[in-house]
């Protein structure tokens, strides 16, 4: 009667061995690394590597394991220690061209990557590190395009000829352009439809005036904020590769907000300034008059000055600025219709359009520079490294403008709107650029709307805690089972041990991110999952005392438990459902865990006790008592 | 082992109205504590700054104040959190103050006066978040509840549904009852822990409702406070030794989750208590009193008979 069918226990086995598999990345523990990366202009490869092993080497320093792969190079070391020392010996030999970070990466043995078996992932609150959430002002935005299109509108009707009176941005949004008459309105709708399609037209009339209200339509809306939003995606990625941060998180969020999540990041001052940084783009001619040898032993010319392109490479520009990023709408990399070569596709505003088109005009053949700017607040260092106090005891902070040339190509031909910068390396050189006008071009601000910071001893601490209420919890209700249940309060305990196995597991491989609260919901797991087995001894006690056999019992109690613990275990479901979908950050954490761990406490608290169970009594043709504790009310 | 040697049906139901009248008070009390002192609403509602400073000795919370109050941070919080070297320091999310950067300038203003001071944890939550994370919350609890009916209903019968969301919120209202009196921080871990206990109690009365279900269909003679009296009272061992498991298990969070897992710990505490109490003698009374009848069992006799056949 109390017997599974071979195929059960399988299946119990193909659940449980797996999981236990996924289980054990778990248990090893984390090697103290530093992980070396490429900056904007340069590439980790072979060389670098044996250049970073020989600088170990040379200061004496232990490796445990080096690897490269395309993120970068990764070295392990035997502790923190060691791990310090060699970041200051390997940022030393390789300058500021390459990012060295710290980073803790899983001890795990390489074998279980070929199964993709990897320890949980640890949200930040067990890590240590940095969460912002910013928010993209999109009404700015959106402001911004419409003022542009009050120049695009005045160029477009001015070259086709249609007269108007006035065109201007409304406070509350939209554009009005006014008309004498009702024909010349009509006209100039059928332009603006034809040259500018993502504006909506309402006619209008006020008594003699005419006039015409032109909006963004929904969808031309929705592309702005995308923009608005990947723009400022693009940029942060830059500046936080600046940081050196292991594994940075940069996300969308909803329609018009940004996640970033920076691991181990412990300065968060700098973190911010960073992140706050505005970047422009300026476009000056390149001054080819004067000698370029002169102007670097320090004879710059008036209206000229000296910058430097990528590479490092001195180069002198005239200072006066043609136009500026505000003036880019878009950039893309692409090909080249005629060559074939990778170019970056740029398009300008009627602004920007009228400029270019003039001042190439007047200069074919020579050449035109984009110069990237940041401009950055820095705190005044002394030469100590502690910083300056200024007049209210405050340190003092200063503005700090870097700039870089990131492509001087040739003026072939006069250009307007639309250009193409050809002459580039390679494919990978225009994404780059492409990337560098997109984020210089930034059309909208950017605001911290919220932020968690953990210190990575906090997040240290907090992991101890977690680990130290769940197994503390686990021992004590286990030692109680079995006291009071005895051998089914052995099976019970196992089932547990399963589930908590199992749950790990899920966890592991859905790589879903362990939070404190999600720790705690371990531990109420493992408290909520024994109800299911306490209700299966309990009817099994009282199906004994009512006079039935024992096997009949087992049968009994397991039969009339399930239903009750399916129904318990969907409310508690419910909540945890719930929870996921309005929570965020560490409450999804809990609510993630608490719902996985339903799951798997359905599975072993019933199956598995079964299981075991049915192994310990089910052959058994005769059984004088269950050993299930007391159950003769005596 | 065995502590509940119980052979005859304990006649809860005789004193369903002395129950009934107990938990009416108590959730009036609860709503009153409410309604004066109002819940203590972590950063995570109200928006504001949140940080944990510790310091190489104990730490002079006047003197922390002092420091903050002469840099023009008048309306700030300081308190001891877990040893005495930790201080908590919050600061409201006024319109002044409602900038990410306000931790930076504050570490610095405790740094030049200490250079010991190191930051542990920050929190700093705009007001639209605030406000975002309060509508979210008050939202999930409508919904768990609704949730909760809903199911009950398909599995039961209505009147078991609103019984139990009954007797469940008038969990919820007690804890947040506590908080209030005791102005415990009420952030938005403690509202998951609330809303877990939701879940959680719910349990209980379906354990309980289980077991009246399958009463009527084998004690046919009884009347209904007989079937009820024998429900809970078969069930009860069941119930203390569940909530006393899932208790140790809270317990050890208590003493060792830390400062953070306090509070949700405390909320997950008083709702496992309350749960006994409510679920058992709360929600009974009130499915006797909707009038629960053998008829309105029948057609979800049904629904049983399939769900035994389960493995």
């Amino acid at each position: 009667m109390n017997r599974y069918p071979l195929w059960k226990y399988l299946l119990i086995l193909a659940i449980v061995v797996p999981g236990f598999i996924y289980f054990l990345p778990n248990l090893y523990g984390e090697d103290p690394a530093i992980q070396v990366s490429a900056t904007r202009t340069t590439k980790v490869d072979a060389t670098t590597l044996s250049q970073v092993e020989a600088v170990l080497k040379h200061d004496g320093i232990d490796i445990v394991r080096a690897q490269r792969d395309d993120k970068g190079i990764k070295i392990r070391f035997r502790d923190t220690d060691t791990q310090l020392k060699a970041r200051e010996a390997v940022q030393r030999a390789l300058g500021d061209n390459y990012t060295v970070a710290l980073n803790l990466l899983p001890a795990t043995p390489a074998w279980f990557g070929w199964i993709n078996a990897n320890p949980m992932y640890l949200g930040l609150d067990l890590r240590g590190g940095v969460h912002f959430l910013m928010q993209v002002d999109m009404v700015a935005a959106l402001k911004k395009a419409e003022e542009r299109y009050v120049d695009d509108l005045r160029s477009v009707l001015r070259e086709k000829k249609v007269r108007y009176l006035t065109v201007t941005r409304l406070e509350s949004g939209g554009l009005e352009v006014r008309f004498r008459d009702a024909a010349e309105r009509d006209k100039g709708r059928e332009v603006i439809r034809r040259e500018l399609p993502e504006l909506g037209l309402v006619d209008g009339q006020k008594g003699n005036e005419y006039f015409l209200l032109a909006r963004l339509t929904e969808q031309a809306m929705n592309e702005k904020r995308k923009l608005a939003l990947d723009q400022n995606i693009i940029a942060l990625r830059n500046r936080v590769n600046e940081l050196g941060v292991a594994e940075p998180v940069i996300q969308q969020q909803g329609i018009d907000r940004i996640v970033v999540q920076l691991p181990g990041v412990q300065d968060t001052a700098k973190a911010k300034e960073i992140l706050g940084r505005t970047a422009t783009l300026e476009i000056m001619l390149v001054d080819e008059e004067h000698d370029l040898t002169a102007a670097l032993s320090g004879h710059v010319p008036p209206g000229s000055g000296l910058y430097k392109d990528r590479r490092g490479r001195p180069i002198l520009l005239k200072k006066q600025v043609i136009y500026s990023g505000d003036n880019i709408i878009d950039a893309a990399a692409g090909f080249d219709g005629q060559g074939g070569g990778p170019v970056a596709h740029i398009t300008l505003d009627a602004r920007g359009a009228a400029i270019n088109q003039r001042i190439t005009g007047e200069n074919v053949g020579k050449r035109m520079a984009v110069v990237y700017i940041e401009v950055k607040s820095e705190t005044q260092l002394d030469a100590k490294g502690n910083p300056v106090l200024g007049a209210e005891g405050k340190p003092v902070r200063n503005r700090v403008r870097v700039e870089e040339v990131i492509t001087s190509p040739v003026i072939r031909e006069q250009i307007g709107k639309r250009f193409q910068i050809t002459g580039l390396d390679s494919t990978e050189e225009a994404r780059d650029l492409t990337l560098l006008l997109r984020a210089g071009a930034l059309a909208a601000p950017v605001e911290i709307i919220e932020e968690r910071t953990i210190g990575p001893s906090l997040g240290a601490e907090n992991i101890q805690r977690g680990f130290h209420s769940t197994w503390i919890g686990f021992a004590a209700i286990g030692v109680f089972m079995i006291i009071y249940y005895l051998v089914f309060g052995v099976t019970a305990v196992l089932a547990l041990g399963v589930n908590v196995v199992l749950l790990v597991a899920l966890l592991s491989m859905l790589q879903a991110t362990l939070t404190l609260p999600g720790m705690a919901a371990i531990a109420l797991t493992v408290g909520m999952a024994i109800d299911a087995n306490v209700l299966i001894n309990e009817r099994i006690r009282e199906e004994l005392r009512n006079g039935n056999t024992p096997q009949a019992s087992i049968h009994a109690g397991y039969e009339r438990a399930f239903g009750t613990i399916f129904d318990s275990n969907i409310t508690t479901l419910i909540a945890g459902i719930t929870l996921f979908m309005f929570g965020s950050g560490p409450v999804r954490g809990f609510a993630v865990v608490l719902c996985l761990g339903i799951i798997t406490s359905m599975f072993s608290g019933v199956m598995v006790s079964r299981a075991l169970v049915n192994l310990i009594y089910g052959g058994r043709r005769k059984i004088e008592r269950l050993a299930i504790g007391n159950t003769q009310w005596k | 082992m065995e502590f509940f040697k119980i052979r005859k049906d304990i006649p809860f139901m005789r004193y369903a109205l002395v129950f009934n009248v107990i938990s009416l008070i108590t959730f009036l009390l609860a709503v009153f504590f409410l309604a004066t002192r109002g819940l203590n609403f972590g950063v995570d509602f109200t928006g504001g700054t949140v940080m944990e400073v510790s310091y190489p000795q104990a730490a002079d919370l006047s003197k922390v104040r002092s420091v903050l109050e002469r840099s023009g941070y008048t309306d700030v919080t300081v308190q001891n959190f877990g040893g005495s070297r930790d201080v908590l320091i919050r600061l409201p999310g006024k319109a002044n103050l409602a900038s990410a950067t306000i931790s930076d300038t504050v570490m610095e203003v405790l740094h030049r006066d200490d250079p010991g001071a190191q930051l542990r944890r920050t929190e700093f939550v705009g007001p639209q978040v605030g406000r975002e994370l309060y509508e979210n919350g008050g939202l999930a609890l409508l919904f768990v509840s609704i949730g909760i009916v809903v199911y009950l209903w398909f599995r039961f019968e209505w009147k078991f549904g609103v019984a139990a969301i009954i007797a469940n919120l008038h969990d919820v209202v007690i804890i947040l009852g506590f908080f209030a009196f005791f102005q415990w921080d009420f952030s938005l871990t403690v509202l998951a822990a609330v809303l877990a206990i939701l879940g959680y109690s719910v349990n209980e009365s379906v354990v309980v409702f289980d077991r009246i279900r399958e009463n009527f269909r084998k004690m046919r003679a009884a009347t209904i406070p007989q079937i009820i009296d024998n429900a809970i009272t078969r069930t009860m061992s069941r119930t203390i030794i569940t909530h006393g498991s899932t208790q140790l298990a809270v317990l050890s969070m208590l003493f060792f989750g830390g400062e953070t897992l306090h509070y949700f710990a405390l909320a997950l505490t008083i709702g496992i208590l309350f749960g006994i109490y409510s679920s058992v003698l709360v929600a009974s009374p009130i499915v006797m009193w909707l009038g629960i009848s053998r008829e309105d069992m029948l057609p979800a006799k049904k629904a049983t008979d399939e769900a035994d056949t389960r493995p």
